[in-house]
C-alpha cells in the first residue's frame, strides 16, 4: 500500500510539473528544418544541417534553430511542420522535393511564418523556393572523370528519374564525352535517395561490368567504401567524402546551403524576405562547390577541371553549349546556343551517346 | 540452461495487465536510454504521453491529429487481430494497404477531372477490392497449396511497392507535375477528396470508420457464430474441423477480411492526409499495425486504445525531435520496446521458468 501511495504521488507531482512547464521555443527568432533522412548521412541532409549550424553561429544566441531528421514526404511532414509552427517558428527550412504540397498546406495556415522548400516548384506569398545548379558541378566531375578512366566505362547511381537526376547525368556525360570521345556511360536507377545497401549493391553490379570511375547522385557515402575496396574512382555526392576513400573519393560536389540560409534569415529578421521567389544558383554564388582534388589526378586534369569550375562561375561556360542533340538523334541545341532555363527544370529526355532509357 | 514449462493455470488478470506493464516498462527503459542519449528523461517522456494531449500550445491541434495518425493502425490492427486469433498470420498489411490506394486512387484518377457524387464512394470500394484482392494471393496460395502465409504476405509488400513506384513515375503520374514522380493531388479533386468532416481539425472519413469498425469487430467477435468459429479455429483447427466448419473458408475470409480492412485504410489515407500515391507513400502503418494488434490484447476496445497510444508516440515523439533534440532512431526503439515488453511478459504470464541442471 505504501508503496501505491508513494508511487501515486510520484505521478502527481509529475503532472503538475508537466502542466507549468513552457512548450514555446524561446529565442527571438526560430527557425526550423526538416530532413528527409538523418543529418548523419555524411550527404543531402549533413549539408542541410550545416547550413542551419551556421544559422546557428552566425546570429549566435538571437536565433534558435531546432530541426527533424527522417520525416517522411506524406502527411507526417505537414504534421511536423505544423507543430514547428505551434511551437513559434518564425521560419522553415523544408529541405526535401516531396515536401512541397504540405508546405503549401501549412502556409495557407501559417500566413505569418516563412517558409523556404528546397528543390520545389510551388510558391505563395510566404513560401519560397531555392535549389542548386548541381548539374555545374557534374560538369566538372564529369570532366575528371572522362580523363581518369582506364576502361573508358564510368558508372551511375541515380536515385529518381526526375529532371534533376536527368540533368546531372546529362551534364556529366557530355564533359565526360568531350574529354574522352570513347567513355559510356552506365546508369542504375535505385529508387531511393539513401539506402546504402542498395547504393552498395549498385555500386558492386556497375564495377562487375566494367566501370572504373562511379558517380552517385545518392546521398550515402556507400558507394565510396565500396569504390575503396574495389580500387576504382569515385565522386563525393553533396559533402567531402573522402574519410570513407581516401584513394577513391577524387573530389566531391558539396552543397553550400550556408550563406543562402543566413541570408534568408536575416531578410527575415529584417523584415525584407519575399515570398514567391525562386532561386537557383550555383557554382558563381557559392551554393555549389567543387571539393577537394585529390593527387592521383594529373596535374594537366586537374588545371583543366578548375578552368571549367571557373569558367561556370564567372558565366563564361555553360554546361550545356550547343550543338547538342537528344538521345534520338533530334536536334535540340544549336551550336553555341545555351538551354533555356524552362528546358533544364523540365528535363526528361537523355542527350544524344547516352544508352538505355529513363524509366517511366 | 533454463526450460519453460507452460503454465496450467493463466491468471486472466495478469493476461490483461500485460500492455499497462509494457507501456510502464517502456517508460522506464525508455527514459533510461533517453537519459543516456544527453535528454531529460521526464521532460522526453512528459511530452511523448502528456503534452500532445495537455499542452495548450498543441493540444488543439495534436489531439485530432492523435486520431487521424491512429485510425490507419486502428483499422488494419482490427483485421489482423481476426486472422491471428485463427492462427492465420498476415504479415502483409503493408502491401495491402498499398494495393488498396493504388486500386482507388487509380479509379479517381482515371475519370479525372469528371465530377460526380458516385466517384468517391466507388473509389472507396476500390480500395478495399485491391487490399482484398492483394490478400487473397497469400489466401489462395495457403488453402490450395498450403504454401506459408507468412512469407508470402510479407514477400508481397515489396512487389507492392515496387507496384507503387511504377505507379507514382508511370501511369499514375500527374502529368502537370513537370516531370515528377507522384500523382494529381486527390486532395484537390473535390469528387474524390476524403475531405475534413469537422472544419479546422483534419478528422476524415477514416476516423469515423476506425470507430465504427471498433463496434463492428466487436460484434463480430463477440456476439457472432463467426466469431466463435475463427476463435474456434485458431485454439484448436482439429475440433474445428469436427464441428463441421471448413477450416479453408475460414483462413480465407480471415486474410481477405484484414487485407479488405488494410485496402481501406489506404485509400482513406491516400484521398485525405497523404493525397497523392508517391514512392514515399507507405510509410509501416501496416508492420506498426501487427505491434497494435498485440498491444490491445487482439481485442477491438483494446486495438483501439492501442492504436490511440501508438499514434500518441508518434506525434509526441515527433515534439521530443525537434524540441529536445532526440534522435528518431530513439523514438522508434521506444516504439519496439512496447512490443517486446509485451511479448516477454506473456511469456512469464504463460510459462514457468524452470533452472535445468547440467547432466
Amino acid at each position: 500500500m505504501k508503496k501505491v501511495i508513494k508511487f501515486l504521488s510520484a505521478s502527481f507531482l509529475f503532472a503538475v510539473m508537466a502542466l507549468n512547464a513552457n512548450l514555446a521555443i524561446s529565442a527571438d527568432y526560430k527557425v526550423g528544418f526538416i530532413y528527409i533522412g538523418p543529418p548523419g548521412d555524411h550527404g543531402w541532409n549533413y549539408q542541410h544541417d550545416v547550413g542551419r549550424k551556421a544559422v546557428d553561429e552566425a546570429f549566435g544566441g538571437k536565433v534558435e534553430t531546432v530541426f527533424q531528421e527522417n520525416v517522411p514526404e506524406s502527411a507526417d511532414a505537414e504534421r511536423v511542420m505544423t507543430q514547428m509552427a505551434l511551437a513559434g517558428a518564425d521560419m522553415i527550412f523544408a529541405t526535401s522535393f516531396g515536401y512541397m504540397d504540405p508546405v503549401i498546406n501549412v502556409a495557407k495556415k501559417f500566413p505569418k511564418v516563412k517558409f523556404e522548400h528546397a528543390t520545389g516548384y510551388k510558391t505563395a506569398d510566404n513560401v519560397s523556393t531555392y535549389s542548386a545548379r548541381f548539374y555545374e558541378g557534374r560538369s566538372v566531375v564529369g570532366h575528371i572523370a572522362g580523363k581518369m578512366t582506364k576502361s573508358n566505362t564510368i558508372g551511375y547511381v541515380a536515385s529518381f528519374p526526375i529532371p534533376e537526376v536527368v540533368r546531372g547525368i546529362n551534364s556529366a556525360y557530355l564533359a565526360a564525352k568531350k574529354a574522352n570521345p570513347n567513355v559510356e556511360f552506365k546508369v542504375i536507377w535505385i529508387f531511393t535517395w539513401y539506402d546504402p545497401a542498395k547504393e552498395a549493391d549498385a555500386a558492386k553490379t556497375l564495377i562487375s561490368q566494367g566501370a572504373d570511375v562511379i558517380l552517385q547522385h545518392v546521398d550515402s557515402s556507400a558507394i565510396m567504401t565500396v569504390a575503396e575496396e574495389a580500387g576504382v574512382y569515385a565522386f563525393g555526392q553533396a559533402s567531402d567524402m573522402s574519410a570513407f576513400g581516401p584513394n577513391a573519393h577524387l573530389t566531391a560536389i558539396i552543397n553550400g546551403w550556408a550563406p543562402y540560409y543566413v541570408e534568408k534569415v536575416k531578410q527575415g529578421m529584417a523584415g525584407t524576405w519575399k515570398g514567391g521567389e525562386q532561386t537557383f544558383d550555383g557554382i558563381g554564388a557559392g551554393m555549389v562547390i567543387i571539393g577537394e582534388l585529390n593527387d592521383k589526378i594529373p596535374a594537366s586534369v586537374k588545371k583543366e577541371a578548375m578552368a571549367i569550375r571557373d569558367g561556370i562561375a564567372s558565366g563564361t561556360l555553360h554546361s550545356f553549349t550547343g550543338p547538342i542533340n537528344k538521345q534520338d538523334g533530334s536536334p535540340w541545341l544549336k551550336a553555341g546556343e545555351t538551354a533555356d532555363i524552362g528546358t533544364l527544370l523540365g528535363m526528361n529526355f537523355y542527350v544524344e551517346g547516352i544508352e538505355g532509357d529513363i524509366p517511366k | 540452461m533454463f526450460k519453460l514449462i507452460p503454465r496450467e493455470n493463466v491468471s486472466p488478470v495478469l493476461s490483461l495487465l500485460g500492455p499497462l506493464f509494457s507501456v510502464g516498462f517502456t517508460m522506464l527503459i525508455g527514459g533510461v536510454l533517453f537519459y543516456f542519449l544527453g535528454v531529460d528523461p521526464f521532460a522526453a517522456i512528459k511530452m511523448i504521453f502528456w503534452d500532445p494531449l495537455m499542452s495548450e500550445t498543441f493540444s488543439t491541434y495534436s489531439i485530432p491529429q492523435i486520431f487521424i495518425k491512429g485510425a490507419p493502425l486502428i483499422l488494419i490492427a482490427l483485421g489482423l487481430s481476426v486472422g491471428f486469433k485463427a492462427n492465420v498470420w498476415n504479415i502483409g498489411a503493408e502491401g495491402q494497404y498499398i494495393m488498396g490506394a493504388i486500386f482507388g486512387a487509380s479509379f479517381a484518377l482515371s475519370l479525372y477531372p469528371l465530377e460526380s457524387i458516385f466517384i468517391f464512394p466507388t473509389m472507396v470500394l476500390m480500395g478495399i477490392l485491391g487490399g482484398s484482392l492483394w490478400s487473397m494471393i497469400p489466401a489462395l496460395l495457403k488453402v490450395k497449396l498450403n504454401v506459408n502465409e507468412i512469407l508470402v504476405s510479407l514477400m508481397l509488400v515489396y512487389v507492392a511497392e515496387q507496384i507503387l513506384a511504377l505507379a507514382s513515375l508511370g501511369f499514375l503520374r500527374n502529368p502537370d507535375g513537370a516531370g515528377f514522380p507522384g500523382s494529381r493531388n486527390l486532395s484537390q479533386y473535390s469528387s474524390a477528396s476524403n475531405s475534413e468532416l469537422i472544419v479546422g481539425t483534419g478528422i476524415h472519413l477514416g476516423v469515423l470508420l476506425s470507430l465504427l469498425m471498433v463496434v463492428f469487430f466487436y460484434v463480430l467477435l463477440f456476439r457472432h457464430s463467426l466469431g466463435f468459429k475463427i476463435k474456434l479455429l485458431g485454439n484448436s483447427p482439429k475440433a474445428s474441423g469436427f464441428s463441421g466448419d471448413n477450416p479453408n473458408k475460414l483462413i480465407f475470409l480471415c486474410l481477405t477480411l484484414s487485407g479488405s480492412l488494410a485496402g481501406l485504410a489506404g485509400i482513406m489515407e491516400v484521398a485525405g492526409p497523404a493525397g497523392q500515391i508517391n514512392i514515399d507513400f507507405n510509410v509501416g502503418y501496416g508492420f506498426t499495425a501487427i505491434i497494435v494488434a498485440f498491444l490491445g490484447r487482439l481485442n477491438p476496445i483494446g486495438i483501439f486504445f492501442a492504436g490511440i497510444v501508438m499514434a500518441l508516440t508518434y506525434v509526441g515523439g515527433e515534439l521530443t525531435q525537434f524540441m529536445l533534440n532526440l534522435p528518431a532512431a530513439a523514438i522508434q526503439v521506444f516504439q519496439g520496446m512496447l512490443l517486446f515488453f509485451l511479448l516477454s511478459f506473456d511469456l512469464f504470464v504463460h510459462y514457468k521458468i524452470k533452472l535445468k541442471g547440467n547432466k
